[in-house]
């Protein structure tokens, strides 16, 4: 077994808790000294850095929102000025602003070092070659994986997003043994190198890191076949840091927290209590070694539960599951939770169809419709009506059985519905509440 | 051969791709022999029979649509009232079940020929043999 940093990553849990615990207590006193928004929340709470004496006074903190991001933008929430800072990123804000995130360049240091310690959990070598076809720019997928690639010592490709053709001849051409994109882009790229005649077999990559959106375990098996591939999950968030913070080993059984540099809470959404260990709710994060932009309790809406017992790996960090969804996209269907990864889901276990999909939403006469268009598959396709008909309806059942609702389903011709090179879009809620 | 080939092809329920399918088979100077169209609430299956059903699969596919391809049979009988139950009533003797039935474009006066889709198409040949009714080849239909 490989390992990055073995002093961190396998380092006995008493031992990391009392380095998380001098950390947080360094980080409390930063923002608390340089953060205004930090302070007046504090303040509030009536909480001083002197009551934060380790790591079980965590709780004591108040949570940061995202819309403390967006009350503070662009710089306010950062600890150092910008003068300090070494590189800028901004994620896509859906409706509203960006929210930005700064690095100094220490924070750059650490965030490269999280993201090769994770690629070599995952196999990937100083001497792989890696394909990183996420987009470079404000972005942090493309950068977050090319330094940390970079900094393990391959040979990187900077192929950013966009062009598939072009993707397509770099992949044949050059040889990589590894890809880091989304994997929804990635099932396109096997679709598109199986339109040339490529197998599997005779795709040089060996291993896929793939993140920035959530995935199913279904959607795994069908990367791993099409393009011959261990496919691993990497999980971050610009606000926490990119890419990285957390990474599957080769067991692919939760991924990896870089602990000592992130502090995971999983609390109930709605009590804000933490709930029971192992037990699923929203994760929340404090970073405890960034300078530029440290955040405090960052409540990420992401839906997960962590593994705390030791990998078979040999590493002593916690494990985070493969998130359910993200509270943001969970669509609330006459009063149902739905989360796109469950129809994701369903669609795969019944097949048939490609991985294209998606839900469309409306409320008629005060009725919440959902209806799922997914591609058809020609090797299920038939001449026979009759056949199609129960591909459709063992698509509903097990949509109905998954997500407890009736929706509506729709075959479509393939290559029709939309391909997304970053961020797969899958929800259209056209609904007027 | 007795059975001829039909080509399936799958169709989102959107205006104009019947007519998409023709343009592309016209500008490739495949002729059309025989269609049919099924059609749900949000989907199609356009049957189609065609002088050349090989190259009609590739410039379809090669235009994105998915297909499958089906042996059935086809059947020349006397355009005349009572000829096709006739036909059919042969099949229901012998057990034979039929999955769908349409006619070729452009009949001539004197015989209708008809396509017709059964779960078993070797029994279906036997039967139509004993009705006397002329089974249309493969060869005829590529010949044409």
């Amino acid at each position: 077994m490989n390992y990055w940093n073995k002093q961190m990553e396998c380092m006995e849990t008493a031992e990391r808790r009392k380095l998380q615990s001098e950390r947080l207590r360094d980080v409390v006193r930063r923002v608390y000294d340089n953060v205004p928004a930090y302070r007046r929340k504090m303040d509030e709470k009536g909480i001083s850095p002197d009551d934060i004496s380790g790591i079980d006074d965590i709780t004591k903190l108040p949570f940061t929102l995202k819309t403390d991001l967006r009350d503070n933008y662009p710089f306010g929430m950062f600890a150092k000025p910008v003068s300090e800072l070494a590189r800028i990123h901004a994620s896509s804000g859906t409706t509203g602003k960006q929210t930005v995130v700064g690095y100094t360049s220490g924070d750059l240091d650490i965030w490269a070092e999280c993201v090769a310690r994770g690629l070599v959990s995952c196999g990937v070598t100083s001497e792989s070659m890696i394909h990183v076809a996420y987009g470079y720019g404000l972005f942090t997928g493309g950068l977050g994986l090319h330094d940390g690639a970079e900094k393990l010592g391959c040979a990187v490709v900077p192929a950013s997003s966009g062009n598939t053709a072009r993707q397509v001849t770099l992949i044949e051409d050059f040889q990589p043994d590894a890809i880091c994109c989304t994997p929804s882009y990635a099932l396109f790229l096997a679709e598109e190198l199986r339109k040339k005649g490529r197998t599997p077999d005779d795709i040089s990559l060996k291993v896929g890191i793939f993140g920035a959106e959530p995935w199913s375990e279904a959607m795994r098996v069908d990367l791993e076949k099409n393009l011959g591939i261990k496919a691993c999950d990497i999980y971050g968030l610009s606000e926490i840091m990119g890419p990285g913070v957390a990474c599957e080993c080769e067991y692919r059984n939760g991924m990896h927290i870089q602990e000592d540099h992130f502090i995971v809470e999983v609390i109930d959404p709605v009590t804000e209590k933490p709930v029971a260990p192992g037990e699923s709710g929203e994760l929340v994060f404090t970073t405890i070694t960034k300078e530029g932009f440290p955040l405090i309790r960052y409540r990420t809406r992401d839906i997960s539960r962590i593994i705390y017992e030791k990998c078979e790996c040999g590493r002593t960090t916690a494990r985070l599951v493969k998130p359910s969804g993200r509270s943001d996209d969970m669509l609330i269907i006459r009063g149902v939770n739905v989360f796109p990864s469950q129809v994701e889901t369903a669609l795969m276990d019944v097949g048939g169809t490609s991985p294209y999909y998606l839900i469309y939403v409306d409320r008629i006469d005060n009725h919440d419709v959902m209806e799922v268009q997914v591609e058809m598959n020609e090797s299920f396709f038939s001449d026979k009506i009759s056949d199609i008909n129960t591909l459709e309806s063992a698509i509903k059942a097990r949509l109905a059985s998954l997500l407890g609702l009736s929706v509506k389903v729709k075959l479509v011709e393939p290559g029709t519905l939309p391909r997304f090179e970053g961020k797969a879009k899958h929800v259209v809620d056209s609904r007027k509440i | 051969m007795f059975e001829i080939n039909q080509i399936s092809v799958f169709l989102s329920n959107k205006a104009g791709r019947i007519a998409d399918i023709c343009e592309i088979l016209g500008s490739s100077n495949i002729d059309l022999v025989a269609l049919s169209v099924a059609d749900t609430e949000s989907y199609g299956v356009l049957r189609i029979i065609t002088d050349n059903n090989e190259k009609a699969a590739s410039v379809l596919r090669a235009n994105g649509f998915i297909i499958s391809s089906t042996d059935v049979l086809a059947v020349e009988i006397p355009n005349e009232p009572g000829a096709l139950a006739e036909v059919l009533k042969s099949f229901d003797n012998e057990g034979i079940s039929i999955e769908y039935i349409y006619a070729f474009v452009g009949a001539s006066g004197s015989s209708a020929r008809i396509i017709i889709r059964v779960n078993d198409n070797e029994k279906g040949i036997a039967a139509l043999r004993k009705t006397g009714a002329g089974i249309i080849t493969r060869e005829e239909i590529e010949s044409k």
